[in-house]
């Protein structure tokens, strides 16, 4: 059975894990047994279905392309999570960690974010609740999402500069998890995507499941059946494992979709680094590298490790694409379907018009996770 | 089953002498191996060699400064385990780094190139009890001491079977939080100390928030001894080299002694 729940030892196949310092086991297995008896309990699972109705207002809609699907020739459906409130995905995880965050008695939530998506749901979410929130960003990324950082601080959130290494991603996990060795009795870490250690890659899997569950019903109202491909943008995974999950016990086929700059499943080998083992992008002495990507949300030298099992079993397949690929995808998008996809989904977008004739005549589920509105300033820089 | 890392500590501690272990990033600067011996010469018990790494998440802004310098001087771990295959000195050397570098090499041929290096134990920080138990049998069959972490969120009965697991000493985490000085001596220093002297008769050393020599005193009323890295490693960056290391350490050592 794929994308079920990993072994008591948190591993997906020979990945996942456990590896953080000492001081964070204890709250590892707090918050995995809090996610349990949370997941399993009716009330809590209404309040949060309440709010991703009635405040993030899912579910999502199923747009099926006209003009892109005859100019690809296949038929092309987006899963709507662009229309999340918030903008993306990333809010569907944040509201159910910040309940959990909550009845565990945490006033304090950490996270981490690289376009900022992430960052802004949890900012969002701790208004919501009225819970205290700072949240950890690479330098790099502070300046090329400038809007998201507004938007954080004017939702009360404060929003703190990762200033080594990369000054990205990988270097924002750093601070957030040095953060939360200091502060664990009253802090959660609402970790944005499937990585890190156990329980978050299946935790934050199960809280995107929403996505696939919609999706797989939407499209058999619409086809009467599977669409014969899943296509997913693939950071540290998080909105992929949720479109997967829907269909991971069907014949259809999944597509995970990495920047060039950062395809830790095409270009990896499997190393430890915050908190599981999965596929990294290394150098031979087991340094991590640098990722680079004209997307800030998945510029990420690492992958969830649920998604490195999946790449190992052959149950998905995991593609790469250039940075000029995701723009020329990015107007693509706005010029034929009247929407701005964020940079991420691009990502997703570009493999399918690359693949368009192997893909000839399918059916073919993009998950749009997010808006554009983020990435205009910086593509407007790049276009003019 | 003592392995001689171990039987060194508990034989200085036995002869009511309280333990100094200072910790230097490796690959620091040219003359990083010279602030070991200068280290070893003012009183050190064993010194704790960092093999830097990219993201070193249980580090404070000190010793990831200085893995960064080292790891852009171009060090390596098969760079530094040369060079501290060089040295010459009369204590045993533990090695301090974090999980992918032993990964990444193989465990088993990572435990051999420090046993070859002549290095008796190993400290890996974000490989909690769960995980151990590969490295344990790479590192036994190697001949390196595992040690382990206990840190002051663990309830007593992790610590005890912490304890039981833990080669060398066990290193008791002063504080919550990454390394890094501090100014006062966080109470939780002590708290660990007393926990762990509760459960085991092996070496307690107390590390993480232990600056100044004072702090170590304080913290050596319950702890068997200190690790003391950010304070050494400052003395490296402000540029007092070898000589501030060895100073200092002297100051640690004396205000230790008594
Ligand atoms: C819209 C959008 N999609 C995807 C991602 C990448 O995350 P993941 O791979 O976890 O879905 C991000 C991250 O910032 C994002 O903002």
């Amino acid at each position: 059975m794929v994308m079920q729940e990993p072994s008591p030892e948190g591993r997906f196949g020979e990945f996942g894990g456990r590896f953080v310092p000492e001081t964070l086991v204890p709250a590892c297995q707090a918050l995995e047994a809090a996610f349990r008896t949370a997941w399993a309990d009716d009330a809590y699972r209404k309040r949060l279905d309440g709010l991703l109705n009635d405040y993030a207002g899912r579910p999502s809609p199923l747009t099926e392309c006209g003009r892109l699907s005859e100019e690809l020739g296949l038929r092309l459906l987006l899963k709507r999570e662009d229309l999340n409130h918030t903008g993306s995905h990333k809010i569907n995880n944040v509201l159910g960690q910040a309940l959990l965050a909550e009845r565990m008695g945490k006033t304090r939530l950490v996270a981490e974010t690289g376009a900022g998506q992430h960052g802004v749901a949890t900012a969002t979410a701790a208004a919501l609740l009225g819970l205290e929130c700072v949240v950890y960003m690479g330098e790099v990324d502070i300046e090329r999402q400038a809007l998201n950082v507004f938007k954080m601080r004017l939702l009360g959130a404060d929003v703190r500069a990762a200033a080594s290494g990369s000054r990205t991603l990988k270097d924002a996990i750093n601070e957030a998890m040095r953060d939360w060795v200091a502060t664990v009795e009253t802090s959660h870490y609402c970790l944005g995507s499937v990585m890190g250690p156990h329980p978050y890659p299946w935790m934050v899997r199960e809280f995107h499941r929403v996505i696939g569950e919609e999706a797989r019903s939407q499209c058999l109202q619409l086809l009467g059946g599977d669409p014969d491909t899943v296509v997913a943008c693939v950071g540290g995974g998080s909105n992929a494992a949720g479109i997967f999950s829907g269909f991971a016990d069907t014949d259809t086929a999944l597509v995970g979709v990495e920047p060039a700059g950062g395809a830790a499943v095409g270009r990896g080998v499997p190393g430890v680094v915050h908190g599981s083992k999965s596929y990294l992008m290394q150098d031979e002495f087991g340094q991590v590298q640098e990722a680079e990507s004209i997307s800030a949300g998945l510029d990420y030298p690492g992958v969830g490790p649920e998604h490195s099992h999946l790449a190992a079993i052959g149950r998905a397949r995991y593609e790469a694409v250039t940075d000029d690929e995701v723009i020329q995808a990015f107007q693509l998008l706005a010029r034929t379907e009247g929407i701005i996809p964020a940079l991420e989904p691009a990502h997703a977008l570009a493999w399918i018009s690359r693949a368009r004739a192997e893909l000839s005549g399918q059916t073919v589920l993009l998950n749009l996770s997010g808006r554009g509105d983020k990435d205009v300033p910086q593509m407007m820089e790049i276009l003019s | 089953m003592t392995g001689p890392f171990e039987g060194h500590l508990r034989a200085r501690r036995d002869a009511g002498r309280k333990l100094l272990i200072p910790y230097i990033t490796g690959g620091l600067g040219e003359n990083w191996t010279e602030a070991v011996e200068a280290a070893v010469a003012a009183g050190a018990d064993a010194v704790e060699i960092g093999i830097p790494f990219s993201d070193p998440v249980m580090d404070g802004p000190t010793i990831q400064e200085a893995s960064d310098r080292a790891l852009t001087a171009g060090a390596t771990p098969v760079s530094v385990l040369d060079e501290v295959r060089q040295l010459q000195v009369e204590i045993p050397l533990a090695v301090m780094t974090y999980y992918n570098l032993a990964f990444k090499a193989g465990l088993h041929r990572f435990a051999s190139s420090l046993h070859d290096a002549g290095v008796s134990a190993a400290i890996l920080p974000d490989m909690p009890l769960e995980e151990c138990e590969p490295w344990a049998e790479a590192a036994g069959e190697a001949g390196v001491e595992m040690v382990l972490l206990a840190a002051p969120t663990a309830p007593d009965e992790r610590l005890v079977r912490i304890c039981e697991r833990a080669q060398g000493f066990v290193y008791g985490v002063g504080l919550l939080g990454v390394t890094g000085e501090r100014a006062a001596l966080a109470a939780s220093a002590s708290e660990i100390a007393v926990r762990l002297k509760q459960v085991t008769d092996m070496p307690v050393l107390v590390g993480v928030g232990v600056s100044t020599p004072e702090q170590a005193v304080e913290v050596c009323r319950h702890a068997d001894g200190v690790i003391v890295g950010s304070a050494i490693v400052r003395q490296l960056l402000d540029g007092h080299g070898p000589d501030g290391v060895g100073d200092l350490v002297r100051r640690f050592r004396e205000a230790l002694d008594g």
